[in-house]
């Protein structure tokens, strides 16, 4: 090759040119290993980053699944509305604020211009309703009614329109079949929050920013199957947004339909009759109070006993859940849920705890029976029973002398059940316990699934209360500080109380486990509890789990999940107190203290089985408890500061039973009248298109009755407590007129004595 | 063209006479540096290629032909690459001899940016409109004739023999000549370009054998002007912008910084093969902005690769690594301070471009040599392709 010439250049350049060169070197190695630092080290995060730039998702919610009753009625369902909705962000950029579109608007919607003006503004001290509350950068809603050739008007001259868009959005539908409004069993939705989106982000349900999310009941507690899967397409978009090509789409999977064991037309009985009983509880005079019955709150829960799914269950007073569709107004809200309100919105089947009164003797008798005494006894049954100079009553009835616990179960005689819980507490070592103190009473009710939830399928159900020793010593510590601070010796009646308390709050007292085995005193049961119980009873001692919801079906029908019953335990009782038991509560149907509400019953077709049970509950009226069941069914109905059980709800319970059954009035069966004979076993079937085949919901009460009674039936059916609400008014003045309630648990009852709130 | 032993090699037939004429010793063709010749066409042919990745979606800049920037890019090179061939034609030697009417054309064409025949262009007034969707930006030749101009002044008496190194007021002389064009652009405001021409003063001082006291004046009067620039706020706010964007690139993603942080994610989002070329979503998106010029790199760093953006900054080594040899072989001081001009020049304009893409160097609108779309670059690069290949093929020879 050439040679390599000499240079003649002096040193210093040729040091220079080497610099020079390796000054290029470095800079160009600098370069490579910065690259190989984002390419190869970094890289798969760049291709994230890269990936999120470009990838823009459309997302399309998922159609919520409907609940249908045990036939396949929907009882909550969607329905569509053409909403047309108005971008303010898009009207303030025009020069007149967007009043041209928005007058243009009007006409087509033929409202009235300044209606639709008023819509749109933003709510101020200033402003008077109509105004706009919501976030400024959504879409204001100016109608949900729109007809489709309205729509269609928008849509068709979007030009005309801009900033404003006619679409139709599937709307939550409460559809009251019947006028069963089953409100507080289906619960309702609410807009999703940040945290919730924020909590689901990396579930395998996320939240879209539009869902809506079940608050309570059924909508919140199978709120994930009910939802569905949005569906997400995915976009290539480029820098400004322009799409260029379709990355890959999921489809939007509708929610499954939850089908329920309830049954509506028994729901609208049993609506009906609970609020038909209160209504007549306050006609009632109260001797104890001077005043008629307040009957302020009521329960009533229909139970099958061999499965433990519920039939149906009420809760008085009542809303409609439509109210909640479509953002619940304030004033509404404060109605739900304000101080003044009833609080409507708690499930006092579940949410609802008093003292049961004399249908906690079935527990007692059970007790006894553990605790060694013999069933037939006999027991003494006298007027009252004292203990060192305090005289406990035999409240619900007279001296029988002698009797079995099954005929003290029959005529709810207090005293021999004040005498044995007396004896076992004395044996147990009286205030100051023995070590191995046996405490059967207690003990026993606790295996009777007492101070404890019963599972049921429904959010935010309480646990009650069994006031064993335990609870006793936790109640005193809370509370201590108060009594002593309150009590004064020799004061008022209440300060007396507090200063006893105070004392020996923590003790279980002579006096304690007596009240307590008649079910008075600081007991708490709910509704549900007792029909567990007693449809435990019923079946042969299995306690179910209540269940609403009785399966999950896809949206096309082939995918059936069925939720089978679950027991939570067995009665602590053998087969032959069992049938003694069952006997004895027979005999209260058919000679004991709820005869006189059964008379021309057909017994030996339908076998009843009843107890009635009358709470004391201090500063209030006494609640009513009803207790039945059949072979097939169990009816628990309870009312607050309604009287007692037999006077109160036994009517009611009996004619859920007429209608379960088709029996008349006087006694006859008539097959082709009744509403469910045997529980319904099947399951509703639900096409591949999502049609679903549902029979039609009558009418009750029959128009006749309807016309003798002189009630508008609909109406009914939503009422609360005629006493507080003026009855009558178009849909949405009954939603606004509702009073009502703080959603969830009730607080903890002041001094454990308060009835079912 | 001196070769006296050329006809004499056998074994050839007459009808190849031309080819072995052309291939013998010492001939033209054995004498050019084929290395840096195929590296600067490869890189403008991949250069090529990039561009029309990055341009055949963008309708707002193509007139809805997608291969109109290639085309334009390929005619480019082709004009680049005559524009080589005369240089070497005339060789840099004659072309010393035109150094001062070059120069002053140049400078003369720098001026024309600041009267109304000048255009801005993204934020540079830096460009003459030509016509016919033309335009020119005389700070490319600048930088040409700035390394032409200085090299013919401080080689002067060097090559004459009458001084090792240049002298003092030599130096302030060819100091002089930089400075004024140097100034113009500053006014325009193209820092880019400034930063670029201050290197290769710094570079030709270097090679020239000026006293280290110039080179070390030179570099703090270098950083007292940045001080300056900054203080007296020559630079509009987009410049000072993108500096700040540089030292914190998390700022504002949405704004100054999108550049750097789109690019990032380009380049970063390639891995070893890249998605292949035209099949890179940043790239096809177009989420880096100018990727057709300053931030073409990106499209390799993207569709390529390591394997492809490393094969640009490696070509690039090959360009720069032979013109340094050229540089240390060549026995006139006049061709070892063009050459080590042109390396100054290249490299830093190289560095600064993929160091801006990479984001470890502060945004300036530079193109990436050969590789950029751009006229008036492509010329310029091609012009000092020549100048080099002129200085190796014109090295006397020994004996």
């Amino acid at each position: 090759m050439t040679n390599i010439p000499e240079t003649g250049r002096t040193p210093r350049v040729q040091i220079r040119l080497v610099v020079i060169q390796i000054l290029v070197l470095s800079l160009l190695g600098t370069l490579g290993g910065r690259l190989w630092y984002l390419q190869i080290r970094n890289g798969d995060e760049y291709a994230k980053e890269a990936s999120g730039n470009h990838v823009q998702q459309v997302v399309s919610p998922a159609v919520r699944g409907s609940i249908l009753d045990a036939r396949g009625v929907p009882i909550a369902d969607n329905e569509t509305r053409l909403v047309v909705s108005a971008s303010r962000t898009d009207l303030m950029k025009m020069k007149d604020d967007g009043d041209a579109v928005l007058t243009k608007l009007a006409a087509v919607l033929g409202m009235k211009t300044s209606d639709v003006l008023d819509k749109v503004r933003l709510c101020d001290s200033k402003t008077p309703q109509p105004c706009w509350n919501g976030s400024p950068y959504q879409p204001i809603p100016i109608t949900d009614e729109a007809t489709p050739k309205q729509a269609l008007q928008i849509r068709e001259r979007a030009e005309d329109f801009p900033g404003i868009t006619a679409e139709p959005q599937a709307v939550r539908r409460y559809a009251a079949p019947g006028g069963a409004n089953t409100a507080q069993v289906l619960g309702y939705l609410s807009p999703v929050t940040d945290e919730e989106i924020t909590k689901a982000e990396h579930t395998d349900s996320p939240y879209l920013r539009s869902d809506q999310v079940g608050r309570s009941g059924l909508e919140r507690q199978y709120d994930k199957e009910l939802r569905g899967k949005a569906g997400v397409t995915r976009y290539e978009v480029d820098n400004l947004g322009r799409v260029i090509g379709q990355a890959e789409s999921d489809k939007a999977q509708p929610g499954a339909n939850v089908v329920t064991s309830i049954d509506s037309r028994v729901q609208r009985v049993a609506e009906y009759e609970l609020n038909e009983a209160m209504k007549d509880a306050r006609k009632e005079h109260d001797r104890n109070t001077g005043v008629n019955y307040k009957a302020d709150s009521g329960a009533v829960v229909v139970m099958e006993n061999a499965t433990g799914r519920v039939v149906s269950m009420a809760s008085n007073p009542s809303y409609d859940p439509n109210a909640w569709v479509g953002g619940i107004s304030g004033k509404d809200y404060t109605r739900l849920t304000g101080k003044e309100s009833n609080y409507p919105l708690l499930n006092r089947a579940i949410q609802g705890q008093s003292a049961p009164g004399s249908v906690f003797k079935v527990i007692s008798t059970a007790a006894a029976i553990k605790a060694g005494y013999s069933f037939n006894g006999p027991y003494q049954c006298g007027a009252s029973y004292s203990i060192g100079g305090q005289v406990f009553k035999n409240f619900e009835s007279k001296g029988y002398g002698p009797i079995s616990l099954g005929r003290a179960l029959e005529v709810s005689c207090d005293t021999v059940f004040y005498s044995l819980a007396h004896e076992q507490w004395k044996k147990d070592g009286g205030i100051k316990p023995k070590k191995d103190a046996k405490d059967w009473f207690y003990r026993t009710a606790h295996q009777f699934g007492l101070g404890k939830e019963t599972g049921i399928d429904l959010p935010n159900e309480v646990t009650g209360r069994v006031p064993d020793r335990r609870w006793k010593q936790d109640y005193w510590k809370a509370n201590k500080d108060a009594w002593c601070k309150y009590g004064k010796k020799g004061g008022s009646y209440a300060q007396q109380i507090a200063y006893e308390n105070c004392l020996e709050g923590n003790r279980m007292r002579a006096g304690d486990s007596v009240n307590y085995s008649i079910g008075q005193g600081d007991t708490l049961v709910t509704p549900i509890q007792m029909a567990t119980i007693y449809g435990a009873i019923a079946n042969g001692g299995t306690l179910y789990d209540p269940t609403v919801g009785k399966a999950i079906i896809s949206a096309d029908g082939r995918n059936v999940q069925e939720i089978k019953p679950r027991s939570h335990g067995r009665l602590p009782m053998s087969k032959q107190t069992r049938d003694e038991i069952d006997g004895a509560l027979e005999g209260v149907a058919t000679r004991g203290s709820a005869a006189w509400r059964f008379g021309g019953w057909p017994q030996d077709e339908i076998p009843m089985h009843a107890k009635t049970g009358t709470a004391e509950v201090y500063g209030k009226q006494t609640t009513s408890w009803f207790t039945t069941y059949t072979k097939e069914y169990t009816v628990v109905m309870t009312i607050s500061q309604g009287g007692t059980g037999s006077g109160a709800s036994a009517p009611a319970v009996r004619k859920i039973y007429n209608a379960l059954y088709g029996v008349s009035e006087d006694g006859e069966i008539d097959r082709r009248k009744a509403l469910l004979p045997t529980p319904q076993k099947s399951l509703p079937k639900i096409g591949k298109d999502g049609s679903i085949d549902a029979p039609k919901v009558g009418v009750y009460p029959p128009k006749d009755e309807e016309q003798a009674t002189g009630e508008v039936q609909q109406q009914v059916a939503y009422e609360g407590p005629a006493a507080t609400v003026p009855a009558s008014g178009t849909a949405t003045d009954r939603a606004a007129r509702r009073r009502s309630a703080r959603p969830g648990n009730p607080k903890n009852p002041k001094k454990g004595r308060r009835s079912l709130v | 063209m001196t070769g006296a032993h050329g006809f004499s090699v056998s074994g050839y037939g007459p009808e190849r006479a031309g080819w072995t004429r052309l291939f013998a010793r010492d001939s033209l063709a054995r004498r050019l540096d084929w290395p840096i010749l195929f590296s600067a066409l490869a890189l403008s042919f991949i250069g090529a290629a990039l561009v029309y990745s990055a341009t055949r979606n963008r309708t707002e800049l193509n007139q809805g032909d997608p291969y109109y920037f290639l085309f334009r890019h390929l005619l480019n090179t082709g004009i680049g690459f005559a524009l080589m061939i005369g240089t070497v034609w005339l060789g840099h030697r004659t072309l010393r001899t035109a150094v001062p009417i070059l120069y002053g054309i140049s400078v003369l064409l720098v001026l024309l940016v600041l009267t109304p025949l000048g255009a801005t262009i993204n934020g540079a007034h830096a460009w003459i409109v030509i016509g016919g969707g033309f335009s020119l930006q005389p700070s490319e030749f600048v930088k040409i004739t700035i390394i032409l101009g200085m090299a013919m002044l401080l080689a002067a008496r060097v090559d004459a023999g009458d001084k090792p190194h240049p002298d003092h007021r030599t130096v302030l002389q060819a100091l002089g000549l930089a400075v004024v064009p140097i100034l113009v652009v500053l006014l325009m405001p193209d820092l880019g370009s400034v930063m670029v021409m201050v290197i290769i003063v710094l570079g030709v001082l270097l090679a020239s054998g000026a006293s280290n006291r110039w080179i070390f004046g030179l570099i703090g009067t270098g950083a007292l002007g940045a001080v300056a620039v900054w203080q007296l706020k020559i630079l509009d706010e987009y410049q000072i912008n993108r500096f700040a964007a540089f030292a914190n690139p998390e700022l504002d993603p949405a704004g100054v910084g999108y550049n750097t942080n789109q690019a990032r994610i380009a380049i970063g989002s390639g891995g070893l093969f890249g998605t292949g070329l035209g099949k890179g979503s940043q790239t096809t998106g177009q989420f880096v902005p100018e990727q057709q010029t300053d931030f073409v790199f990106t499209v390799a760093g993207e569709e390529l690769g390591f394997v492809g953006a490393g094969l640009i900054l490696v070509l690039l080594g090959v360009v720069l690594w032979r013109a340094c040899r050229i540089a240390r072989e060549t026995t006139e001081l006049y061709g070892t301070i063009v050459a080590a001009g042109i390396i100054a020049w290249f490299a830093f304009q190289s560095f600064e471009n993929v160091g801006m893409t990479l984001g470890i160097m502060p945004v300036a609108g530079l193109p990436l040599p050969f590789v950029s779309y751009g006229g008036s670059s492509m010329f310029a690069v091609w012009v000092a392709v020549g100048l080099l290949q002129s200085i190796r093929v014109q090295r006397p020879m020994s004996a």
